[in-house]
């Protein structure tokens, strides 16, 4: 698929920068002409998982770093990497289980949100090493929508 | 953002605005059970009528305090969430646990029976 468009966003492991990061690609995925539904939809799984990645793979330390890449593809196709260098998981299908939680406060819904609101996740890990969380959703553009 | 607290009679009125995500809900968390734990108080009311996001931080942080006083044979109600808000909390299964209202008038209303 041809890129059409791409932003990379780099930010620091703070909860203060969840909410920069999530109105960052919900503002860039506007440019797809989608819902403001959806656009709440992105903002969620770019929420979970950034949180994920504070609270899992660097237990809170908020020094580390958050990588956050979007990009446009053809055929209005949003895809949304979101990568840390932290602990890793050491049995990715397992976390992907729904309701799977390590930690209770948060009810383990995140990857059950990341599954049900994006049309493919893969969840790519090395213990020690870090994760990456890649996720495409295509939309279908108001225009052809409405001619459907 | 705000967090406005109130009591009537033996009901916890706890109104929230904004994003209710990891950085939000630890301070909410804390707030309320701060109320909670210093007081007779076994009755809360959420009202999420100015909450514009929730994530799971969020959804955790309802999930505690309902644990927290059903523990404490007390009850809690969500109010006024907004759509966006609602299909999440559907989602969750929280509204299968918590019964949600339109206002948190009509909560009072129902508790002064």
């Amino acid at each position: 698929m041809n890129v059409r468009n791409y932003c990379k966003l780099e930010i620091m492991s703070l909860p203060e920068n969840i909410s920069f990061a999530r109105a960052c690609v919900g503002a860039f995925a506007s440019q797809l002409g989608c819902t403001l539904d959806e656009i709440d939809e992105i903002k969620l799984v770019v929420s979970e998982a950034v949180s994920n990645s504070i609270i899992h793979a660097y237990q809170n330390r908020g020094t580390e770093l958050i990588t956050i890449v979007i990009t446009l593809l053809d055929g209005q196709t949003l895809e949304i990497i979101v990568e840390d260098y932290g602990k890793g998981i050491e049995d990715v299908a397992r976390v992907l289980q729904p309701s799977y939680s390590s930690e209770p406060s948060r009810m383990g819904l995140g990857f059950s949100f990341m599954k049900s609101f994006m049309d493919e996740l893969e969840v790519i890990s090395q213990p020690g090493e870090g994760t990456s969380v890649q996720m495409r959703r295509s939309f279908v553009s108001k225009d052809k929508e409405a001619y459907a | 953002m705000e967090l406005e607290m109130r009591q009537v009679r033996n009901i916890l009125i706890v109104r929230i605005e904004g994003e209710m995500d990891m950085l939000r809900a630890d301070q909410i968390r804390e707030d309320i059970d701060k109320k909670l734990d210093n007081s007779e108080i076994r009755n809360l009311i959420l009202n999420l009528e100015k909450v514009t996001f929730i994530d799971s931080s969020g959804l955790g942080m309802i999930l505690g305090r309902y644990k927290k006083l059903n523990s404490k044979n007390g009850r809690m109600y969500i109010a006024g969430a907004r759509p966006q808000v609602e299909k999440i909390l559907y989602f969750s299964g929280i509204n299968k646990l918590i019964t949600m209202y339109r206002n948190e008038q009509d909560v009072i209303n129902l508790q002064g029976r």
